[in-house]
């Protein structure tokens, strides 16, 4: 006997969010590993390289939208999997909960900085 | 209610009462690594942001990524970088439903020993790329 029907586990479960969060992490996590791979080629070229190199390299429009994508995976995937380790670990709701927010804050945080100068950096000054 | 209540609820055995594996280790290390990640994405925003600031303070930062100590963060990134994206694998090869026999503490051994010599790879290759 089913015990689970479709109508009762669409968009439920305890988070009513279903598999989704699982799912976007797993989707992430494939798209951060081929990203990640391409950057660390890239950025093995830039070691100890000028300024000048650097922004030449990181203004190609290839480069950049290859770093905007990888940031955007990156930022989702960390506050994820974040996300778990805070429920996995913390218990008090006033803590929990401001942490979580903390994580949020932090994830759009650090992706909208980089995001901004990856852009600025490609539209020049 | 209250009686029962005022009890210590039961908790599952955790870490201190297992004997360590290899998996067992790969997955405590596998979070570690993550949680190492997350705060060191502020070094890519840092080099990112300095690198659209100007040259001027582009070089203070190269000069804190080349100094010892900024070697020191970056070999350690690169190491928890690689372990966590062979990781990320692994648990990708047991989504598909494979890898849970013996096989197990095989892929285990072969992340770490694979994040190693990727980790020394890598930086010979700057080495050799930067000269």
């Amino acid at each position: 006997m089913m015990r689970t029907p479709l109508s009762r586990v669409r968009g439920l479960g305890a988070a009513h969010h279903g598999t989704e969060q699982f799912w976007l992490e797993r989707l992430t996590g494939a798209f951060s590993v081929i990203l990640l791979v391409i950057l660390i080629g890239i950025v093995i070229t830039l070691v100890g390289r000028s300024h000048a190199t650097v922004i030449a390299t990181l203004s190609k429009p290839l480069v950049t939208v290859i770093f905007v994508a990888a940031i955007i995976s990156f930022s989702i995937h960390m506050k994820l999997v974040m996300q778990v380790v805070i429920e996995d670990y913390v218990h008090t709701p006033l803590r929990k909960v401001t942490l979580l927010m903390l994580n949020t804050f932090f994830c759009w945080g650090v992706g909208l900085a980089c995001v901004f100068a990856i852009l600025k950096i490609s539209f020049g000054p | 209610m209250s009686e029962t209540s005022a009890r210590p609820r039961p908790v599952s055995p955790h870490l201190t009462i297992y004997r360590l594996t290899w998996t067992m280790a790969m997955s405590i290390i596998h979070r570690i690594c993550g949680i190492g990640l997350y705060f060191g994405t502020l070094l890519l925003a840092w080099w990112l942001v300095a690198a659209a600031t100007g040259a001027k303070y582009f070089d203070t930062a190269s000069a804190f990524f080349g100094s010892w100590f900024g070697q020191l963060i970056l070999l350690g990134y690169t190491w928890a970088l690689v372990h966590y994206l062979l990781g990320l694998i692994r648990h990708f090869i047991w989504d598909t439903g494979f890898g849970f026999g013996p096989e197990r503490q095989t892929l285990a051994r072969m992340t770490l020993v694979g994040s190693v010599s990727i980790t020394i790879l890598l930086w010979a290759l700057a080495l050799v790329l930067r000269s």
